[in-house]
C-alpha cells in the first residue's frame, strides 16, 4: 500500500472558515442595523463561498477522469436552479403583486 | 470488473463501474440541486404570506438553529475524515469517523424534531399559512434526506465491517460522503435564507 | 380531511365505465388462463419480469406505451364523438372532463414517455457499441416504477373516480375545495411515482453515453438518435425534480391541508401554473428531441446520404434544450403579469424557432440529391416534415404574447400542439417502429398494411386537426363538452370527428400489420442489416444477442458501419478473439419494488396513512436489501456460445 496520506489540513482550514463565516453571518443578520437588502447580499455571498468550499474542498468535485463532466453538470444545474428561483419570484411578483 | 489503467487513482475510481456510480451520483446531485432550488423558489414566493399567523420572529429560536448548523457543519467535516481514513486503508478509523458523523447527524435530527414540536405547540402548523407550508416543506425535505442518510450510513458500516475496504465498499462510502456534504450545502442556504433572512 | 365514500368506491352507473370494467376483468382473466394453460408463468418470470437486459426492458416499455396509446386513443374518440354535433348527450359534462384529463395525461406521460424511453433503451446502447446501460438493475427499477404509476393512474376510473381537472391540474379547481373526490389525488401520486422512474432512466442514459461509448466514438461521432437521447436525458434531470416538488406540494395541499396553491391561508394558485410549466414546457422538448433523432436516422438511412449539417444539428438540440427551460410563462400570458414579463418570455419563445428551422433545412438538404427509398419508415419521416412545420409555425403565432390573448385556450391551441406532438412525436415513433422492428425481431413488418396504416392515419390526422385551427379562431374553446347549434364552427367539429374515424382505421391497420407480420415472420425474415443502414446497431445479429456485440466495435468516423461496408471490410470473426462476456444477473427485486410502490401510491390516494407508511417502510427495506445484495458479480457468457450465435449472420473461423 502507498505511504500514509498526510492529515488533510485543507479540510481543517475549510471547516474553521465555514464556522467563522456562519458566525459572521449571524452577526451581520442580527447584530447590525444595515438594510435588509445589504444584509441578504452579504450573508448570501457567505453562503455561496461556503457552498463552493464544500464542493471543491470536501466533495473533490474535480478529481477523477470525469472531473470536467461533474463540474459542467453541477454548474449547469446550479445555473438552472438560480433561473428557476429568480424567475419564479420575478414572474409571480413583477408587474402588479398577485395577492 | 476490469482494472484497466486506473491503479494510480484512489480505490473507488479504479473500476469502470466505480467511476460510473460516482458520476451517476454527481448527476443525481444535479437533480437534487433543482429539487431544493424549487423548494427555495416556493419559499421565496410564499415566505411572507403569514395571513395573520406566526411570523419568523414569533417562532424561530436562533440559538438552537446555530447549534444545529454547527452540528451539521462538523459532521460534514468528519465525513471528510472518513474518506481520508479510507484512502489510508484504515478501516477502524473509517468506521470510527463514520459513527461520529452519524451521531452528529442524529443530534441534528433530534434538535430539528424538537424545533418542529416547539413550532406546533406555538400554533404554527403546516395548515396555518402559506409561509409555514413552504417552510415545513423545505425543512422537512432536508430533514427527510438526513434521516435517509443516517439509515444509509448505518447500512454502510455493516457492509464495511463484513467486507473491508474493497472497490465496491470504497465507492459506496465515497458516494455516501458526497450525499452528506451535499446536505450540508443545502443547510447552509436554509440557514441563510430561511432563518437569518427571516429574522434580519 | 378524509371524505371517502367507501361504500361507493367502485364507480357504477355509467354504462361506458361498466362496459370497460367488464372488458378489463375478461382480459385479465384471459391472460391468466392463457398463461396457466400454456404453462408460461415461469417463462414470464424468468425471461421478462426479472430481466435486466436493456433490450427486453425497452420492449416492455414500448408495449406499455402502446397499450396506453390505445387507452388514450379511445378517450380521444369519445371526445370527438361527443363534440361531433351540437348539444350532444353522449357524455355528461363530468365524464367529458374526466376523459380529456386522462387523455392528456396518458398520452404525454404514459404513452410518449415510455415509448421513447423504450427506444432509447433498445437502440442507444447498440448505437454506441455498448453491452448494456450503465446501471442495468436500476434500469429495471425505472421500468417497474413507471409501470406502477401507469397502472395506478389507469385504475382510477373504476376505483374511486378519474381525475377531472385537465392534465394541467390547475388550482384552485384541482384542490380539495372544488374537487373533493380522490380522482385528482390519483394524478398527483401516480405521476409522481412514474416521475421517479423517469429521473432514474435519465441518469442511467447520461452515464451510459458519457462513459460507455466504444473505442474511437467521440461525442461528435455519435449517431443523432444517441445525441438526442443524451440531451433529452439532461433536460429530464433538470425538469423532473421541479415536477416532483410541485406534485408533492399539491399532494400536501390535498391530503394534509397545506396552503401552497389553495386560495385560503395565503396560498397562490398561479404558483402551481408556474411550477407546472417549468416542468411541462421542457417536457415537450423531452419528447420531441428523441423524435428528431429518430427522423434524422431514418432520413439519412433512406436517402443513402450522410446527415447534412451534423454539427449544426447537434448545436441546435443543445440550444433548444437550454431555451426550453426559459419559456415557461408563454403558457399563461393571460395571467396578466404585465407586458415586460410577457415580452421577455415571448422573445425566448420565438428564439426556439431558429434552431428548429435549422433542423428542418438539414433534413431537407440530407434528402437533396439522395437516392430516396420510399419505404414505410421513410414515408412517415416525409410526412413528419410538413406536419411538424405547421405545428411549429402556429407555435410561433401562439408565442406572440399580444396575439396569444386571442388564441389562448381555444381549439387553435389544441390543433397546434397536436400538430407538434402527433405530427412530431407519433409520426417519428411509427417511423422508428417500422425502422427498428427488424433489428429487434429479425423480420420486417409488412409493407402493404404498413402503407395502409400510413395513409389512413395521415389523412385522418389532418382531417381531424386542421379544421380545429379555424374552429378555434371562430371561438371554439377547449375542454367544452358541448356547444350551441348556432355555433359557426359546428360543421368543422363534425369534419373533425370524421377524421378520427380514419385515424382509428389506421390504427386497426397497424395492429393487423403487426399480427399479420408475426404470422408470416418466416417469409418476412431478413438479415442483420435489411435497410443497408449506417449506424452500429446494424453491425450485429438481428434479433440482437443478449451480449450485443461479440467483440466491441471500433470506430473512427460518423456512420462508421456504412463506410466499413463501402470499403468492403470483412466482418468475419476469429474464434480466438472472443473472450468471455460479462453480463449482470437477473433480479426479482425491481419487480417487487414496483408492486410495493403501487400499493404505497394506492394507500396514499385513499389517505390510509398507516398502511401507506407501512408500505413505504417495505419499499425502504427493499432499498436496503438491494444495498446489501449489490455485490453480485454477474455471470459470463462463454466464447463457444458466442461463436455459435454469431454464425447466424457472419463467418466465424
Amino acid at each position: 500500500m502507498t505511504e500514509k496520506r498526510k492529515f488533510p489540513i485543507s479540510h481543517v482550514i475549510s471547516y474553521l472558515l465555514s464556522v467563522g463565516l456562519t458566525i459572521l453571518a449571524v452577526f451581520f443578520a442580527l447584530g447590525t442595523n444595515l438594510s435588509k437588502e445589504t444584509i441578504m447580499t452579504i450573508i448570501g455571498s457567505f453562503a455561496v463561498i461556503q457552498a463552493g468550499m464544500q464542493l471543491f474542498m470536501f466533495m473533490n468535485m474535480i478529481e477523477g477522469r470525469d472531473g470536467w463532466m461533474k463540474v459542467t453538470h453541477t454548474i449547469y444545474a446550479i445555473a438552472m436552479a438560480v433561473i428557476f428561483v429568480i424567475g419564479s419570484y420575478y414572474v409571480l411578483t413583477a408587474g402588479h403583486p398577485i395577492m | 470488473m476490469a482494472l484497466k489503467d486506473h491503479t494510480n487513482q484512489p480505490l473507488e475510481y479504479q473500476t469502470e463501474q466505480g467511476q460510473m456510480n460516482i458520476l451517476g451520483f454527481w448527476i443525481f446531485i444535479g437533480a437534487e440541486i433543482i429539487l431544493f432550488g424549487t423548494l427555495f423558489a416556493i419559499y421565496g414566493v410564499l415566505g411572507n404570506r403569514y395571513v395573520g399567523g406566526p411570523t419568523p420572529h414569533d417562532i424561530f429560536v436562533i440559538r438552537d438553529v446555530v447549534i444545529q448548523t454547527l452540528l451539521l457543519l462538523t459532521s460534514s467535516f468528519t465525513v471528510g475524515i472518513v474518506i481520508w481514513a479510507m484512502r489510508n486503508n484504515d478501516l477502524k478509523g473509517l468506521v470510527f469517523w463514520q459513527i461520529i458523523t452519524l451521531l452528529l447527524g442524529v443530534g441534528f435530527l433530534v434538535m430539528e424534531i424538537n424545533e418542529f414540536i416547539h413550532y406546533v405547540n406555538a400554533g404554527a402548523t403546516l395548515q396555518t399559512s402559506a409561509f409555514l407550508s413552504s417552510m415545513y416543506a423545505l425543512l422537512g425535505m432536508h430533514g427527510a434526506h438526513v434521516t435517509l442518510g443516517i439509515g444509509w450510513g448505518i447500512a454502510l458500516i455493516f457492509q464495511l465491517l463484513k467486507r473491508g475496504i474493497t472497490h465496491q465498499t470504497a465507492t459506496k462510502t465515497h458516494i455516501f460522503s458526497l450525499y452528506w456534504h451535499f446536505l450540508d450545502v443545502v443547510w447552509i442556504f436554509v440557514f441563510t435564507f430561511v432563518y437569518l433572512g427571516g429574522l434580519a | 380531511m378524509v371524505d371517502i365514500k367507501w361504500d361507493r368506491i367502485l364507480v357504477t352507473g355509467e354504462p361506458l365505465i361498466t362496459m370497460a370494467m367488464i372488458l378489463i376483468i375478461l382480459t385479465v382473466l384471459g391472460v391468466v388462463v392463457a398463461l396457466t394453460y400454456f404453462k408460461k408463468w415461469k417463462w414470464l418470470w424468468k425471461e421478462w419480469l426479472t430481466t435486466v437486459d436493456h433490450k427486453r426492458i425497452g420492449i416492455m416499455y414500448i408495449i406499455l406505451g402502446l397499450v396506453m396509446f390505445v387507452r388514450g386513443g379511445i378517450d380521444a374518440l369519445m371526445m370527438r364523438a361527443q363534440t361531433a354535433v351540437p348539444e350532444n348527450t353522449f357524455l355528461s359534462a363530468q365524464h367529458y372532463a374526466e376523459v380529456f384529463t386522462t387523455h392528456g395525461t396518458i398520452m404525454i406521460l404514459f404513452m410518449a414517455m415510455p415509448v421513447l424511453i423504450g427506444f432509447m433503451n433498445i437502440i442507444m446502447p447498440l448505437q454506441i457499441g455498448a453491452r448494456d446501460v450503465a446501471f442495468p438493475h436500476m434500469n429495471a427499477i425505472s421500468f417497474w416504477l413507471t409501470t406502477a404509476g401507469a397502472l395506478l393512474f389507469n385504475i382510477s376510473f373504476i376505483v374511486g373516480g378519474s381525475p377531472d381537472a385537465g392534465w394541467t391540474m390547475y388550482f384552485p379547481l384541482a384542490g380539495k375545495e372544488f374537487s373533493p373526490g380522490v380522482g385528482n389525488t390519483y394524478y398527483f401520486v401516480a405521476v409522481q411515482i412514474a416521475g421517479f422512474g423517469t429521473l432514474m432512466s435519465a441518469i442511467n442514459f447520461t452515464v451510459t453515453i458519457m462513459k460507455m461509448r466504444t473505442k474511437g466514438m467521440t461525442l461528435f461521432k455519435m449517431p443523432m438518435f444517441t445525441w438526442t437521447t443524451l440531451i433529452s436525458s439532461l433536460i429530464m434531470i433538470i425538469a423532473f425534480p421541479v415536477f416532483t416538488i410541485a406534485l408533492l406540494a399539491a399532494t400536501l395541499d390535498r391530503v394534509y391541508g397545506a396552503h401552497f396553491f389553495t386560495l385560503s391561508g395565503g396560498g397562490l394558485d398561479m404558483l402551481w401554473n408556474n411550477l407546472f410549466w417549468m416542468w411541462a414546457h421542457p417536457e415537450v422538448y423531452i419528447v420531441i428531441l428523441p423524435a428528431f433523432g429518430m427522423i434524422s436516422e431514418v432520413v439519412a438511412a433512406f436517402s443513402k446520404k450522410r446527415l447534412f449539417g451534423y454539427h449544426s444539428m447537434v448545436w441546435a438540440i443543445i440550444i433548444i434544450s437550454v431555451l426550453s427551460m426559459i419559456v415557461w410563462v408563454h403558457h399563461f400570458y393571460t395571467m396578466g403579469v404585465g407586458p415586460v414579463v410577457n415580452s421577455i418570455f415571448s422573445i425566448t419563445t420565438l428564439l426556439i424557432a431558429v434552431p428548429t428551422g435549422i433542423k428542418m433545412f438539414n433534413w431537407l438538404f440530407t434528402m437533396r440529391k439522395g437516392r430516396i427509398q420510399f419505404t414505410v419508415p421513410m414515408l412517415w419521416a416525409l410526412a413528419f416534415i410538413p406536419t411538424f412545420l405547421i405545428g411549429g409555425v402556429t407555435g410561433v403565432m401562439l408565442g406572440m404574447a399580444a396575439a396569444d390573448f386571442h388564441y389562448h385556450n381555444t381549439m387553435f391551441l389544441i390543433a397546434h400542439f397536436h400538430y407538434t406532438l402527433v405530427g412530431g412525436v407519433v409520426y417519428a415513433v411509427f417511423a422508428a417502429f417500422t425502422y427498428w422492428w427488424p433489428k429487434v425481431f429479425g423480420f420486417k413488418l409488412g409493407e402493404k398494411l404498413g402503407k395502409w396504416h400510413f395513409w389512413l392515419f395521415n389523412i385522418g390526422f389532418n382531417v381531424t386537426f386542421f379544421p380545429m385551427f379555424f374552429a378555434g379562431l371562430d371561438g371554439a374553446i377547449r375542454r367544452a363538452y358541448t356547444y350551441s347549434a348556432d355555433a359557426p364552427y359546428a360543421p368543422l367539429m363534425f369534419i373533425s370527428f370524421i377524421g378520427t374515424l380514419f385515424i382509428a382505421a389506421g390504427m386497426i391497420a397497424f395492429v393487423m400489420n403487426v399480427i399479420w407480420s408475426i404470422k408470416n415472420r418466416e417469409k418476412l425474415a431478413c438479415g442483420h442489416d435489411p435497410w443497408d443502414a449506417r449506424t452500429l446497431e446494424w453491425a450485429t445479429a438481428s434479433p440482437v444477442p443478449e451480449y450485443n456485440f461479440a467483440i466491441l466495435p471500433e470506430v473512427n468516423e460518423i456512420d462508421a458501419y456504412w463506410y466499413a461496408k463501402k470499403r468492403n471490410e470483412s466482418f468475419a470473426l476469429k474464434k480466438e478473439d472472443i473472450k468471455p462476456i460479462h453480463l449482470p444477473n437477473n433480479s426479482g427485486q425491481p419487480f417487487i419494488m414496483g408492486v410495493i410502490m403501487f400499493f404505497v401510491g394506492l394507500f396514499f390516494v385513499f389517505e390510509l396513512h398507516v398502511p401507506a407508511f407501512i408500505a413505504s417502510g417495505a419499499f425502504f427495506f427493499m432499498m436496503l436489501l438491494r444495498s446489501f445484495t449489490s455485490y453480485d458479480e454477474g455471470r459470463y457468457v462463454n466464447p463457444e456460445e458466442v461463436a455459435k450465435k454469431e454464425t447466424s449472420w457472419r463467418e466465424v473461423s
